[in-house]
C-alpha cells in the first residue's frame, strides 16, 4: 500500500472526496453571501437560518404533504426565496441608507427568531430525512465506497455554482446586475428597475441557501442548530476569499472543504478550527482576502 | 429581609400550632415542594423534559393514594436549557424564595454539578436522574445528592463487556472531544481490556458535530470489529446513520455507549437492529413496568425513558422518606432515604450508597430486528440482567471524600 | 451646565444600588451588574469607536475560566485571581484585536466572530475548562483576607465597587483626548488618518481596553456564580451583549447598563414561562431596535427630553 506521511493513500483520497462534499456546501453558501453582498452591501447573517429552513421545509413537505425529495429540490428554494423577498420588502430595504452594520444586526436578529421558532416546535434533537431511493447505495471508487448521495451533492452544487457564475458574468441580465452593483443611480437612470433587481437578488441568494438545506437534509440530521454552526465557518470562508469575485467564493469554498478533509486525516482534533487558522494566516499576509481587491 | 421576617413569623405560628397538635408532621410551612429542573427545549427534551414532570406528578399521585398526610405536595418545574448558570440560578431562587425542598432530574452534567453545589450550600436535596457523569459520585460528591438512574460507568461497562463476550474483541472509538466523551471512552477502554479485548485506537470528533463521515472512514480503515460510539444525543444518532450510509455497518458493528430508547425510536429499527445497549429501565420488561408505562403513555403519548422512570422512583422514595421521618429536614430525610431500600417497579432493593450512588440492577438490551417488533415501541430483547453489585463502579474505587476507607 | 444634573443622576443610581440587595434578589442584581459592565466595555468599542465586535463573549469567557482555574486549582487569593483573569483577557484582546483591525466594517465583525469561535472550540476541547461540564465549585475566598465573600451581601458590595470603578474608568476614557480621537475615528476614519494619527494604534488600544474590561466582567461573574461554563464564551452571549448595547442605546454612557438590566431581567422572568421562545423574543427585540429604535432606550429618552425642553 502506498503511503504519504505514513497515511495510506486510500484513506487520503477518501478524505479528499469527503472534503469536497463539505466544500460544496461552503461554496454554495458563500456564493449566496457574495451575491447578496455585492448587490445589497449587507452581510446576511440569516443565511444559515435560511439553509436550516430549507432543510426543514423539505422535511415538512415530506411529513405533512407527502412532497418527495425531487419536488422539494425545486419547491423549497422557491419557498425560501419568497420568504427572503418578504424580508427584503418589509425590513431590509429600510436600511440601505444606513451603516452596513445595521443590516448585519437585523439579519442576526432574524436568524435568532427563525432558529428559535423551529427549536420551539421541533426540539433540538434533529429529525431524520431519508435519502431518496434512486440515490441510495454507494459507488466503489477503488479506494473507498462513495455513497451515491454524496456524489450527487457535489455534482448539483457545482452545476448550480457554475450556472450562477455564468449568468452573472456572461449574460445581459448579469451585466445589468453588475452595473447596478457598481452604480445603482446611473443604472436606474438607464431604465433598469434597480429595486426589483435588489429584491430578486436577495431572493435568489437565500434560495441558494435553501437549496443547500435540501441537499443537506438527507446527509445530516435536520436540526434547528445546523445553520448557525455552519454560518460562522462560512463567514471565515468569505473573509479568506474576499467577496470581490463570484468565482473566488466558489473556489475558496471548495478548497477549504478539502483542506478541512485533509486535516481530519492528519490531526482530527483541529478539523473544526483549521478554517479559522487559515483565516488568520490570510489576514496576516493578504488582509483583503485571496480574491479581494484592496480598496 | 422582608420575606425572611415573614418566614420567621410563619414558622413561629406553625411552631405554636405544632405544639398543640404535637405529633403532627414537622414539615416546614406544611408544604413539600418538588422542583423538576430539566431540559424542556434542548437536545434531551425527549428523554426527560415534560415527561419528567409527568413522572413526578404520577409519583405524587401514587403517594397520595396510599398515604394520608397532613401536608400538601406541590410540584414546580423549569427549563434549565442545559446551562450551568441558568440551572444554578433557578435552583437558588427556588431554595431561597419559593421554599422548594428537593430538586429532581437535571439532565446534563454541567447543570447537575452546578445545582448539587447550590443544594449543599442551602442544605436542600438534589435527586439526579438525567445526568451521566461519574463525577457526581466521585470528585464532586456531597451528602445531599443522590445519583439515581445511571452513569457513564454503568452504561459503558454493561455494553462493552457484553460485546466483548459476544466476540467483538478489537475496538476503535469514535469519541466526542470533550470531558464527557473522553471519560466514556476511558471507562469503556478499561472494560474492554479487562475482558480480553483490544483497543486499536480512537478518533476524537469535534462537539457537537454533524458530519462524521471522515471519522467513520478512519474507524473503518482501522479494521476493528467494533466501533464504540463514545458520544451522546444527536452525535450518536448521526454517527449511526452515516455508518449505514458508508457501508460500514453491518461489516463492522457499532456499540452505542450511551443511548436511550428515544434514540432507537428516532433512528428506526432498520438502522439500529442488533445493537447492544445498557439501560436501567425498559417499559416492556415485566407486568409492573408495563402497567406504569401505560399510565405514563396515556399522559405523554410516548413510552417512558429510564430517566423519566428514575425521576418517578426518586420522587416516590423521597416522599416516603419524608413521611417516615415525619419531617422535611434535609439531614433527617437523607438519613431515612439511605436507610430504606428502594422498592418499586424501577428498582428492587435499590440502595443509596454513602457516595450518593443509588445502586440497582441494570439491563443489557439488544435492539430487535424490524420483523421481530410486533407493536409500537417494541424495540428491545432484554439479554441480561446486570446485578446491582456489578453494574456500578465499586465503592472501593470511589474518589468520593465521604467514603470511609 | 449639564454636568451637575448628570452627577445627580449618578448619585441617585448609586444610592439605589446600595440599597438594592435588600429589595431585589442579590444574585440577580450581581448578574445584572456583571453584564452591565460587560456591555459598557463593549459599548466603548461599538458606541465610541464604531467597531462592531461579534465575538466579545470570548473575553468574558477567558476572564471567567482563568480566574476560576487559578482560584480553584492553584488556590490563589481572590484579588490575584481577578487580576489574572482580567489580564489574560487583555492578552487575548491584543492578539485578536491586532488581527481584526486589519479589516474594516462588516469584515471586522466577521473576523472577530470567526476568531472567537476558534477560541470557543479550543475551550470545548481544553481539559482545564471541563468541556461541557464547566469549571465547578470555584471558591469565592475572602477580600484581603478579612471579608468573607461567601456571604451574598458582602460579595454584592464588592461587585458593586468593581463595577463603579470600571464605570468610572470608562467614563474618564471617553472624556479624555484619547476618547475624542476614538469618536473622530467613528465619524470619519479617513480624516483622522489625514490628520496624522495612527488610527490602527488607537483602535487597538480601544480594543484591548474593551477586552480587558470584558474579562473583568467575566472574572467577577465567576465569583458570583462560582462556576464558569461554555455559555460564557458562546457566540449567543456575544449576540446578547450587542443586543444589550443596542437596546439601551449605543454611544450613550448609561445605555448598556439599562440594556443589560432589561435583557437579564427579561430572561430570568421568561425562562420558565416560554422556554426556548426566549431566543425568538430576543431576536424580535433585535429586529425592532434596528428598524425603529436605533437610538435605544436611553438615546430615545434623552432625545425626547431635549424635545420637551425645547432644545
Amino acid at each position: 500500500m502506498t503511503e504519504i506521511f505514513g497515511i495510506p493513500i486510500q484513506a487520503l483520497m477518501g478524505q479528499l472526496v469527503l472534503g469536497l462534499v463539505n466544500g460544496s456546501f461552503y461554496a454554495m453558501l458563500s456564493l449566496g453571501l457574495a451575491v447578496i453582498f455585492g448587490m445589497l452591501n449587507i452581510i446576511n447573517f440569516a443565511h444559515g437560518a435560511m439553509y436550516m429552513a430549507g432543510a426543514f421545509f423539505a422535511w415538512m413537505g415530506l411529513t405533512y404533504w407527502g412532497i418527495g425529495y425531487w419536488w422539494a429540490l425545486i419547491l423549497v428554494p422557491l419557498a425560501v426565496g419568497v420568504v427572503g423577498i418578504v424580508i427584503e420588502r418589509t425590513m431590509l430595504r429600510w436600511l440601505y441608507q444606513l451603516d452596513h452594520l445595521y443590516g448585519l444586526l437585523l439579519t442576526f436578529g432574524l436568524a435568532l427568531m427563525i432558529e428559535g421558532v423551529f427549536r420551539y416546535y421541533y426540539g433540538a434533537s434533529g429529525l431524520p430525512y431519508s435519502i431518496p431511493e434512486e440515490l441510495t447505495g454507494a459507488i466503489n471508487l477503488g479506494f473507498m465506497f462513495l455513497p451515491k448521495y454524496r456524489a450527487w451533492v457535489v455534482v448539483v452544487s457545482l452545476v448550480v455554482c457554475l450556472a450562477t457564475w455564468f449568468v452573472i458574468e456572461k449574460t445581459k441580465l448579469g451585466a445589468y446586475l453588475r452595473a447596478a452593483t457598481e452604480n445603482p443611480r446611473l443604472t436606474q437612470a438607464f431604465g433598469v428597475n434597480v429595486p426589483l433587481m435588489v429584491m430578486l437578488t436577495y431572493g435568489f441568494g437565500v434560495a441558494l441557501a435553501g437549496l443547500g438545506g435540501v441537499l443537506a437534509a438527507p446527509a445530516y440530521a435536520v436540526s434547528p442548530l445546523m445553520g448557525s454552526n455552519l454560518i460562522i465557518v462560512v463567514f471565515a470562508v468569505v473573509v479568506i476569499g474576499g467577496m470581490g469575485s463570484i468565482m473566488g467564493s466558489i473556489l475558496t469554498g471548495l478548497s477549504l472543504g478539502v483542506v478541512e478533509g485533509l486535516t481530519k486525516v492528519f490531526y482530527a482534533e483541529a478539523s473544526n478550527t483549521v478554517v479559522f487558522v487559515v483565516m488568520v494566516i490570510v489576514l496576516m499576509i493578504r488582509p483583503a482576502g485571496l480574491f479581494g481587491k484592496e480598496k | 429581609m422582608k420575606n425572611f421576617n415573614k418566614k420567621q413569623i410563619c414558622v413561629a405560628i406553625f411552631a405554636a400550632l405544632g405544639l398543640a397538635a404535637s405529633a403532627q408532621a414537622q414539615v416546614s410551612d406544611n408544604v413539600v415542594r418538588i422542583g423538576v429542573l430539566t431540559d424542556m427545549s434542548g437536545a434531551y427534551s425527549d428523554l426527560a423534559g415534560t415527561g419528567s414532570v409527568v413522572a413526578t406528578n404520577l409519583a405524587v399521585e401514587d403517594f397520595k393514594a396510599k398515604n394520608k398526610v397532613s401536608w400538601a405536595i406541590e410540584v414546580v418545574s423549569a427549563d434549565h436549557q442545559n446551562k450551568g448558570d441558568i440551572s444554578s440560578n433557578k435552583a437558588r431562587e427556588w431554595f431561597d424564595r419559593d421554599k422548594v425542598d428537593v430538586v429532581t432530574d437535571l439532565v446534563t452534567t454541567s447543570t447537575a454539578l452546578a445545582v448539587m453545589k447550590v443544594a449543599k450550600e442551602k442544605n436542600k436535596i438534589a435527586l439526579i436522574s438525567g445526568a451521566a457523569s461519574t463525577r457526581i459520585t466521585n470528585e464532586d460528591c456531597n451528602d445531599v445528592t443522590v445519583h439515581w438512574t445511571y452513569d457513564t460507568y454503568a452504561v459503558a461497562n454493561g455494553t462493552a463487556k457484553a460485546v466483548v463476550k459476544q466476540g467483538g474483541k478489537s475496538w476503535y472509538f469514535l469519541t466526542a472531544d470533550y470531558a464527557f466523551g473522553q471519560s466514556l471512552e476511558k471507562d469503556a477502554t478499561d472494560v474492554v481490556n479487562a475482558n480480553g479485548g483490544k483497543v486499536l485506537g480512537a478518533v476524537r470528533h469535534p462537539f457537537p458535530g454533524s458530519d462524521f463521515s471522515s471519522f467513520l472512514l478512519k474507524a473503518q480503515s482501522s479494521g476493528a470489529q467494533v466501533i464504540g460510539l463514545a458520544n451522546a444525543g444527536t452525535d450518536t444518532t448521526n454517527s449511526i446513520k452515516q455508518a449505514a450510509e458508508f457501508g460500514i455497518t453491518p461489516k463492522q458493528s457499532l456499540a452505542g455507549l450511551l443511548m436511550f430508547i428515544t434514540d432507537i425510536h428516532s433512528l428506526g429499527l432498520a438502522t439500529t437492529q442488533t445493537m447492544y445497549l445498557t439501560e436501567a429501565f425498559y417499559w416492556d420488561r415485566n407486568e409492573e413496568t408495563r402497567a406504569w408505562s401505560k399510565r405514563f403513555f396515556d399522559k405523554q403519548r410516548k413510552m417512558p425513558t429510564m430517566v423519566q422512570a428514575g425521576v418517578y422512583s426518586a420522587t416516590l422514595h423521597y416522599l416516603n422518606a419524608v413521611k417516615a421521618a415525619n419531617s422535611d429536614d434535609t439531614q433527617k430525610v437523607m438519613a431515612m432515604m439511605k436507610k430504606t431500600p428502594v422498592n418499586d417497579f424501577f428498582a428492587k432493593n435499590g440502595v443509596i450508597r454513602e457516595d450518593g450512588r443509588m445502586v440497582h440492577d441494570m439491563y443489557l438490551m439488544q435492539v430487535k430486528k424490524p420483523d421481530e417488533s410486533k407493536y409500537p415501541w417494541d424495540y428491545y430483547n432484554v439479554r441480561q440482567t446486570i446485578p446491582a453489585a456489578e453494574a456500578f463502579q465499586p465503592l472501593a474505587a470511589s474518589k468520593c471524600s465521604l467514603v470511609k476507607k | 451646565m449639564k454636568m451637575p444634573k448628570i452627577h445627580f443622576g449618578y448619585l441617585t443610581l448609586f444610592v439605589a444600588l446600595l440599597f438594592a440587595p435588600f429589595i431585589v434578589y442579590p444574585v440577580l442584581m450581581m448578574k445584572v451588574m456583571c453584564f452591565a459592565l460587560f456591555a459598557c466595555a463593549f459599548n466603548l468599542l461599538l458606541g465610541y469607536t464604531g467597531l462592531l465586535s461579534f465575538g466579545h463573549a470570548v473575553f468574558l469567557g477567558t476572564g471567567a475560566y482563568v480566574t476560576g482555574h487559578v482560584l480553584k486549582e492553584w488556590g490563589w487569593p481572590t484579588e490575584l485571581g481577578l487580576l489574572a483573569g482580567t489580564l489574560s483577557a487583555s492578552v487575548l484582546g491584543l492578539v485578536i484585536g491586532a488581527l481584526a483591525i486589519r479589516r474594516q466594517g462588516i469584515y471586522f465583525a466577521m473576523v472577530t466572530l470567526a476568531l472567537a469561535q476558534m477560541v470557543y472550540f479550543l475551550f470545548v476541547q481544553a481539559p482545564f475548562t471541563g468541556g461541557e461540564d464547566g469549571l465547578q465549585g470555584i471558591p469565592r475566598g475572602t477580600l484581603l483576607g478579612v471579608v468573607d465573600l461567601a456571604d451574598d451581601q458582602s460579595l454584592y458590595y464588592f461587585v458593586l465597587a468593581i463595577c463603579v470603578g470600571a464605570f468610572w474608568l470608562i467614563h474618564r476614557t471617553i472624556h479624555s483626548p484619547f476618547g475624542q480621537i476614538l469618536k473622530a475615528v467613528r465619524e470619519n476614519e479617513a480624516r483622522v488618518v489625514s490628520l496624522g494619527f495612527d488610527v490602527a494604534k488607537y483602535k487597538l488600544v480601544a480594543f484591548v481596553l474593551s477586552a480587558t474590561l470584558a474579562g473583568l466582567a467575566g472574572a467577577t461573574k465567576v465569583l458570583v456564580f462560582k462556576f464558569a461554563t461554555l455559555t460564557d464564551a458562546h457566540w449567543h452571549t456575544s449576540g446578547e451583549v450587542v443586543l444589550m448595547t443596542l437596546l439601551g442605546g449605543m454611544g450613550t454612557a448609561f445605555g448598556p447598563v439599562v440594556g443589560a438590566g432589561v435583557i437579564i431581567s427579561l430572561q430570568s422572568e421568561l425562562a420558565d414561562k416560554v422556554g426556548s421562545l426566549v431566543t425568538v423574543i430576543m431576536g424580535g427585540i433585535f429586529v425592532v431596535c434596528v428598524l425603529a429604535f436605533r437610538r435605544g432606550i436611553v438615546g430615545e429618552a434623552s432625545a425626547l427630553y431635549q424635545r420637551i425642553t425645547g432644545r
